[in-house]
């Protein structure tokens, strides 16, 4: 891992194991997590995780349930906040800044970092009303404007040649399919640089899930992509940088086809294979 | 039959204690059946005897003096708008004030309030629901009445508007209890939705959360208003009772009369099979079915809201 912040070189703690291989090591990191360790009411959810999330790619946090995936998303978007009772410690720079600095504007933060959660959830109202509400509160009135993000987000989410004559029909209306690209194209809405994604196909049957998958290749030219997948299988196909979770711990980071193909740790391997044979 | 005793009975062999079994099982089930069907039955006698005292009345009295201006039962005039108006018109205004106070509550015992106050809180709540009326009343004639005619300058205090502010006090524990419950069920991950999108916490309450729980809060003011329109004794003691047409927003501060009231002051002395006495009656039956109206209003609300899956 190349550090091309001086104070990281001390907060790594680089095994062997832990270093992930050539290609993103010399981007700058979009993300970068270190030694984050979080406790929630006293039990830890996570133990000094150092992780970097490249731009541009698709970034795959993985494992069995439990292991601090969704938590750790959840940081990076400053969810948690209002969640009483936590205690974190370790640091998560957005392009090189502490986003847990005092006096850092959390809103303007959770517009850049966009988050689809595990059940599609549209809010009350109409297809369109559930795409312009972030900008809306962003405080964007102009029309035309607002009718130029709905098409964009719709196309990039794959979902706009099929709600383009539905746009005022209720967003629960729509399959669950459908609901989950509206709740991505929500997100895009915003034009966030980070897109975070915990399970968004979980709930979903396989051709929803592999559009929902497609839309996803189209984004990661323009995003930084992380997602919790709902399967190794998925985790394998779409990985561009894997990270295995167990218990809290990152096990094992690297690029997904290395990590899929010849992971370096046992329980990777143990849990890998075990899914697939 | 497949609680463990029945079974010891049957592997130990005696019929007779099976048939006892057999027998109480019956008169349970039979007793059960008997009081679900009688309460139907008391309602139902009450709406047929609310119909036998009351219709005629609207025989002997024709439509138009029934539903003329002036209620004078003793020289034969039963307009009987000035009443229906002056229940509609304190109810209306009470929900008026009660529906912002009640939801803003409801908002902040779930959203906004601590743990700890929020224990205090919804108890004190449920209390407030349990005050008598007539100590409402009470209260309503020596604190609220005399603060509305010195504050307003109106001829006197007992009027539309102190009566409403009486019964918005009585309708906020219900519309507080019932909102919070609807607020309570708008799911966790929605709240987090609308922040995910760079919506503070208070553009998340009002344009997230109090959306989503819209038909639940409508339940509420419907049940709220349930609660107002049939209110009797602290109507009676704060709004003056003078069964004059309300006509203009003056008549907001002035007295008048209610349905309720006018059944509870004058029923005690009408002549039994008059005209009058057949009329009172009569007003229950109109107010009975206002009541039922706005349950179904309510019903409906809470229908659609299942209809459409709720909100997850």
């Amino acid at each position: 891992m190349v550090a091309p912040n001086s104070t990281q070189g001390a907060v790594e703690r680089t095994a062997a194991h832990r270093t992930p291989a050539s290609s993103y090591a010399g981007r700058e990191p979009k993300i970068r997590i270190e030694g984050v360790s979080y406790w929630y009411s006293r039990r830890q959810m996570l133990n000094g995780v150092t992780l970097s999330v490249p731009d541009r790619a698709v970034t795959v946090l993985f494992g069995p349930a439990g292991g601090g995936k969704t938590t750790l998303m959840r940081l990076v978007n400053r969810l948690n906040d209002l969640v009483e009772d936590t205690q974190m410690t370790g640091r998560i720079l957005l392009d090189g800044e502490d986003i847990y600095t005092p006096g850092t504007d959390v809103t303007g933060l959770r517009r850049r970092v966009g988050m689809v959660f595990a059940l599609p959830l549209p809010l009350p109202g109409t297809v369109r009303e559930n795409v312009v509400y972030g900008p809306r509160l962003a405080g964007e009135r102009n029309t035309s404007r607002l009718s130029e993000i709905v098409e964009r987000s719709l196309t990039q989410a794959a979902l706009w040649t099929e709600v383009r004559d539905r746009l005022d029909a209720p967003a629960l209306s729509l399959s669950g399919g459908q609901q989950q690209r509206l709740c991505i194209a929500r997100s895009l809405a915003l034009e966030p640089e980070i897109l975070l994604l915990d399970e968004p196909t979980s709930g979903l049957d396989p051709i929803s899930t592999a559009k929902v998958e497609e839309s996803l290749y189209a984004l990661k030219k323009d995003y930084a992509v992380v997602i919790v997948p709902h399967s190794v299988q998925q985790a394998a196909r779409i990985a561009d940088v894997a990270a295995f979770f167990l218990a809290g711990e990152l096990v094992e980071w690297g690029e997904g086809p290395e990590v899929f193909t010849a992971p370096k740790v046992k329980q990777t391997e143990d849990y890998i294979t075990g899914r697939f044979g | 039959m497949s609680n463990p005793s029945t079974v010891k009975t049957r592997a130990s062999g005696p019929t007779r204690l099976r048939r006892r079994t057999r027998v109480s099982e019956f008169a349970l089930e039979t007793l059960i059946r008997v009081l679900g069907f009688s309460t139907i039955g008391f309602v139902l006698l009450i709406f047929l005897f609310l119909l036998r005292e009351g219709l005629p009345a609207f025989f002997q009295v024709s439509p138009a003096a029934l539903f003329s201006t002036h209620w004078y039962p003793t020289y034969g005039f039963f307009g009987t708008l000035p009443l229906i108006l002056g229940s509609l018109l304190v109810t209306l205004l009470a929900i008026v004030i009660a529906l912002p106070l009640g939801v803003a509550t409801a908002v902040f015992v779930r959203e906004v309030a601590p743990q700890w106050t929020r224990e205090i809180l919804k108890p004190v709540i449920e209390v407030l629901a349990g005050v008598p009326s007539v100590v409402l009343g009470f209260f309503g004639m020596t604190f609220v009445a005399p603060l509305v005619r010195e504050v307003l300058g109106a001829p006197t205090g007992l009027t539309a508007f102190s009566g409403a502010l009486i019964l918005a006090y009585m309708a906020l524990p219900t519309i507080i209890t019932v909102a919070e419950d609807a607020l309570d069920s708008v799911p966790r991950s929605l709240r987090d939705a609308g922040l995910a999108m760079g919506a503070t916490r208070w553009q998340t309450i009002w344009r997230v959360v109090v959306p989503g729980a819209r038909s639940g809060i409508l339940t509420a003011v419907m049940l709220g208003m349930g609660r107002a329109i049939g209110e009797t004794m602290a109507v009676m003691m704060v709004t003056g009772n003078a069964a004059v047409m309300p006509t203009s927003l003056v008549s907001l501060f002035r007295p008048i009369r209610t349905m309720t009231a006018t059944i509870a002051a004058e029923m005690g002395e009408v002549a039994r099979g008059s005209t009058h006495y057949h009329m009172l009656f009569g007003i229950g039956i109109i107010l009975f079915i206002l009541t039922f109206l706005i349950n179904l209003a309510a019903a409906s609300a809470i229908f659609q809201k299942k209809r459409k899956g709720g909100l997850r």
